[in-house]
């Protein structure tokens, strides 16, 4: 390994090092709420309006059905509200600075805030998961496909959260996205219904959110069901990833709203 | 973890630097200044002179508008990394996390320059140790006081071992032993070779303590030479003369212009020329004892408010020795 390359792997390892110290000092804001929300989510929708429901697609009962939609829920809230709070917070202190005066590339910097994202993201799926399975049984069909469908739903909003606080300027800011755009998406994205039992133009629409892919994705993994085609859901998803990431590493190389 | 580099390049070369902020604001007007390994260069320059934006240039925290910087013969520009590996920055404000400890901020500084965690431990150690914040390392950040936090940011640069050490108004706030400590512990790292540049509002302190000096005014150099010599220029100096009883009328000294300032204290202007021993034979024949004396205003400082007064009146003049 160059010495270059050895450098840059020791300023990843202490950027993630630096966001799990975080999300577990402060594991009552990072870790509890989401558990404790998903427990509602399944007490309410699963148990008491999941029990009239009956059984849906594939045969699995209601609770069956959204658990992986609320899992990838919390995933990609989790990574998004991760990253856009810990570097918002770090540009808002100024300690962004002691990144931006050191001789780390920008990916360094990216990747080192992504994958601490994806770390609390992880974390709190498997929060999740864990307490589904107090309310129904689950049996993971494809776990490839399903570990896969998480890590890039949680890159992808790991990276549209990095972008957020970039532009961000107060802490009103990054709290907006997740509010107008992140919430709608995620209940219009097929978590607690599939999309075939929406009429066009609904359908095509719904077609059009990203969210849609991660969960069906993830829920074809776990389940062996899907609204979309698996493969399709793959590219769309590898394809965010790579315009996100794009986007994200020439506002560091630009400076905005870092340097003057 | 400073790549070796030889002593005949320049620690710091500025080359006709220029940056215009977005909201037309010309911070600096193409200056150019050298300074030279193992220096202790003072850099001043009165609020909002450019200071910092050079400063900001030089950490690549601001991008300039043309013209270059290089460190050891490294540009700014062209190769930030490699340049940057060589700077250590103190800047003028607290730019830590708070919540962090102080033994993690360094260590967690010194992953950002790829140096791997038992050195950087043992370097948080050694530099905690020496700023007399160790038995505060596993405290958080927050709850030092405001000389401690200057002192962790001094603990931090030092995490990389920098070639050059760019210390902004280090000492603003801090009180004054502390700020000796502070300024014992920069001498010896200069000693041991690091190339200190400092920015300071104390003009006593960068007398004292620096070789060569620079003073920026409205982004341009109307000074840059060497203490001795900027010294050496000052022709006029005030004394404060405190006196037994001061006699109604004033006794007349060529070259000296006398003043009353109370009862017991009289102000003497004169020459640099003027021996001391004259004036004070002259005082005493009139009954006038002196009991103490000082400068009215630090050398330093005399010469500052004289060149920064007359930069503004010849606006974008440049003078280099």
């Amino acid at each position: 390994m160059s010495r270059n390359a050895a450098a840059n792997l020791v300023a990843l390892n202490t950027i993630l090092r630096r966001e799990i110290v975080r999300i577990m000092r402060i594991w009552t804001q990072t870790l509890i709420p989401p558990a404790i929300t998903m427990t509602l989510y399944f007490v309410i929708f699963g148990k008491l309006i999941g029990s009239r429901i009956g059984t849906v697609q594939g045969g699995f009962s209601y609770m069956q059905y959204i658990v992986p939609g609320l899992v990838m829920m919390s995933i990609i809230t989790n990574s998004y509200g991760n990253i856009s709070s810990s570097f918002f917070g770090a540009k808002f202190s100024r300690a962004v600075e002691e990144m931006l005066v050191s001789p780390m590339p920008n990916w360094v910097i990216l990747t080192g805030y992504v994958a601490g994202a994806v770390v609390r993201g992880l974390v709190v799926g498997v929060l999740v998961l864990v307490i589904a399975l107090f309310f129904t049984d689950l049996h993971v069909m494809h776990p490839l496909i399903t570990f896969a469908s998480v890590l890039l739903g949680a890159t992808i909003f790991s990276l549209a959260g990095f972008v957020n606080a970039v532009y961000a300027k107060k802490f009103d800011d990054i709290a907006l996205v997740p509010t107008f755009i992140l919430t709608p998406l995620t209940y219009l994205g097929g978590v607690f219904y599939s999309i075939n039992m929406l009429g066009e133009p609904w359908q095509a629409i719904s077609r059009a959110n990203p969210i849609l892919y991660m969960v069906n994705a993830f829920r074809y993994g776990v389940l062996g069901i899907s609204d979309v085609h698996v493969g399709w859901a793959f590219v769309v998803m590898l394809g965010f990833v790579a315009a996100l990431s794009v986007v994200a590493l020439q506002l560091l190389k630009r400076g905005v709203g870092l340097r003057s | 973890m400073s790549p070796q580099l030889p002593d005949t390049v320049p620690a710091l070369a500025v080359d006709n630097l220029r940056k215009t902020y977005g909201n037309g604001v010309e911070a600096l007007k193409g200056i150019s200044l050298t300074v030279q390994p193992g220096d202790f260069f003072a850099l001043l320059g009165p609020n909002g002179a450019g200071k910092s934006t050079l400063i900001g240039i030089l950490s690549s925290l601001v991008n300039s508008t043309s013209g270059d910087a290089r460190v050891f013969g490294i540009s700014v520009n062209r190769q930030r990394s490699e340049a940057m590996k060589l700077i250590g920055l103190v800047p003028q404000e607290i730019n830590f996390n708070q919540f962090e400890k102080p033994f993690d901020i360094c260590v967690n500084e010194a992953g950002f320059y790829g140096i791997p965690r038992r050195i950087a431990a043992e370097r948080a150690e050694k530099y905690l140790k020496e700023l007399r914040l160790w038995d505060k390392a596993h405290d958080q950040a927050r709850m030092l006081s405001g000389g401690m936090k200057r002192r962790l940011m001094i603990a931090r640069a030092m995490m990389n071992e920098p070639r050059l050490l760019i210390l902004d108004e280090p000492t603003a706030g801090v009180d004054i032993e502390i700020r000796r400590s502070m300024w014992q512990f920069i001498s010896a790292i200069n000693a041991a070779g690091t190339t200190v540049i400092l920015t300071t509002h104390y003009l006593e302190e960068a007398e004292s303590l620096c070789r060569n000096i620079a003073i920026i005014d409205h982004g341009c150099i109307v000074e840059n030479t060497s203490m001795k010599r900027l010294l050496a220029t000052l022709d006029v100096e005030t004394f404060v003369l405190d006196v037994t009883a001061i006699p109604t009328t004033l006794p007349s000294i060529s070259n000296v212009t006398l003043r009353r300032r109370d009862d017991h204290t009289l102000e003497a202007e004169m020459a640099r020329s003027h021996d001391l021993n004259s004036l004070f034979a002259t005082l005493s024949t009139h009954g006038i004892m002196v009991t103490s004396m000082r400068n009215k205003t630090n050398r330093l400082e005399e010469l500052f408010v004289r060149l920064v007064e007359s930069g503004r009146h010849a606006p974008g003049r440049e003078r280099a020795a």
